[in-house]
């Protein structure tokens, strides 16, 4: 076997996955993509977040809050390994409102999400003069937020780079510009790509975002994943301008403003558009009304990687014991628990963390 | 002190003698500079001995024109208050420029 687990995959969710079972001492092979994949772990938003999460679900909510919990440390490490460091800062997010009746209701939510997560869920409510206290740039419009103290955002790209980097120093194998095309079973896994390369290994973890809708029905998965677009726009550098992130904007550590995102359903389409562009340059004036005279330097479109319910996918193949599906829409802030918790249950190990209620099993037909 | 480069360049260039633009007053940061009218407003500040077109908002880090071609965002100057890309814009008589977001440094 060359190989303990072949990785298809080399965004943010397959090289933390990586970065953990390396940890452990285990060998992987980790198969990257093409220059043209879709790759959410180049295009994403940043956030660290907790609230707004699992609100159907306190497992998810949960999940995260673990993972923002030990994401400092993840990044620190990462930075003292590498020496490429990994700026994040959790000092709470906001969800902002423009009307008291969207605020009430989600609060009303959130307070019933927080009774089930038996009270862990530090979040409070600002009006719109307290919200100024904090964000002396809001907008009018803005008649409060929620600041929720577990939130926080982190430089993504800085990530990819400090994760692929550290993979490699501790002896994993990176291959790039590969497209699995084939994994078989006939004692130890072959995993086959279209340029003729084959990997055998121990194990197998599809990480591979949306690639994982043609591949996982090959390996005994569902898979049901789907492309979401976020459109996203950033600012020239500024001055300190926002204190803390939201859904609509936040300020990243180099200064510049990135603005989000649109939710659209258009299939694999990652284009920008001119309505969607001008939808979301209103809302972040809207709630800070100095972006107005701020240049854009950049726009981009990135596809998120949804499940049918918005949840991670952790599930063994019934099929192919040894090969797992590993599938997230939230890889940012989720990197941490799967760096340090899902190699005890890939392993599976007495201290493997519960995720039943992530398995495929929902998705069966009742 | 002038980048090495330029000592080696023959000063009587036949380009330098040959520019018959006319030049028009702008102001860049306080200072005023004739500049050829038409002329690209970062290529002229440049050749006008201005190397510092503005600092960095989060390092303080001094900047000046890098592509030339309205990709990398390193020329930003102020412009009758709106923050410009000099490489992107032409000289013309009278433009009040001024280095972005000093003034925002500025407050408490």
């Amino acid at each position: 076997m060359e190989t303990d687990y072949a990785i298809i995959g080399g965004g943010v969710v397959g090289l933390s996955v990586a970065w953990g079972l390396l940890k452990r001492g285990l060998t992987v092979t980790v198969l990257d993509g093409e220059d043209g994949s879709f790759r959410a772990s180049r295009g994403n938003f940043g956030l660290v977040w907790v609230q707004s999460k699992g609100m159907d679900q306190p497992r998810y909510a949960k999940w995260s809050q673990q993972s923002a919990a030990i994401w400092a440390e993840f990044a620190e490490e990462l930075g003292h390994n590498t020496g490429q460091a990994v700026p994040l800062e959790q000092k709470g997010g906001y969800d902002f409102h423009f009307s008291e009746e969207t605020l009430e209701a989600t609060v009303a939510k959130y307070e019933a999400l927080k009774a089930k997560l038996g009270g862990d869920y530090p979040y409070e409510v600002l009006g719109h003069n307290a919200l100024r206290k904090e964000e002396p740039h809001i907008g009018p419009k803005v008649v409060g937020a929620i600041l929720h103290h577990q939130d926080g955002h982190a430089n993504p790209l800085k990530l990819l780079k400090s994760l692929a980097a550290d993979v490699r120093r501790m002896g994993g194998r990176v291959l790039t510009g590969k497209t699995v095309t084939d994994v078989a079973k006939p004692d130890g896994f072959r995993v086959t790509c279209a340029d003729g390369t084959v990997v055998s290994a121990g194990k197998v973890i599809l990480s591979a975002g949306l690639g994982a809708a043609v591949l996982g029905p090959k390996m005994g998965f569902e898979a049901p994943v789907r492309p979401q677009r976020g459109q996203v726009l950033i600012t020239e550098k500024l001055p300190k301008l926002i204190n803390r992130p939201s859904l609509i904007a936040r300020q990243v550590d180099e200064g510049g403003i990135q603005i989000g995102a649109t939710n659209e359903e258009v299939g694999t389409d990652d284009r920008v558009t001119q309505p969607g562009l001008s939808g979301l340059a209103a809302e972040a004036i809207a709630a800070y009304p100095a972006l107005a005279k701020a240049q854009l330097v950049r726009s981009w479109g990135a596809l998120r990687v949804l499940s049918p319910d918005g949840l991670p996918i952790y599930q063994e193949s019934p099929e192919m014991p040894g090969a797992y599906l590993v599938t997230c829409h939230s890889g940012i802030t989720l990197a941490a628990a799967h760096a340090r918790f899902l190699p005890d249950w890939l392993e599976g190990t007495g201290d493997a963390p519960d995720l039943e209620v992530f398995s495929e099993a929902r998705f069966a037909v009742s | 002190m002038r980048p090495i480069w330029r000592c080696s360049v023959k000063p009587a260039s036949p380009f330098l003698e040959m520019e018959t633009t006319p030049r028009v007053a702008v102001m860049f940061d306080g200072v005023s500079l004739d500049l050829p009218e038409g002329a690209n407003l970062a290529a002229a500040l440049l050749a006008a001995g201005v190397e510092v077109f503005r600092h960095t908002p989060v390092s303080g880090a001094p900047r000046a024109p890098f592509c030339m071609m309205g990709a990398c965002f390193d020329c930003l100057v102020e412009i009758d208050g709106v923050v410009r890309q000099a490489c992107m814009i032409e000289v013309s008589k009278g433009l009040q420029i001024s280095k972005p977001h000093e003034a925002d440094h500025a407050e408490p």
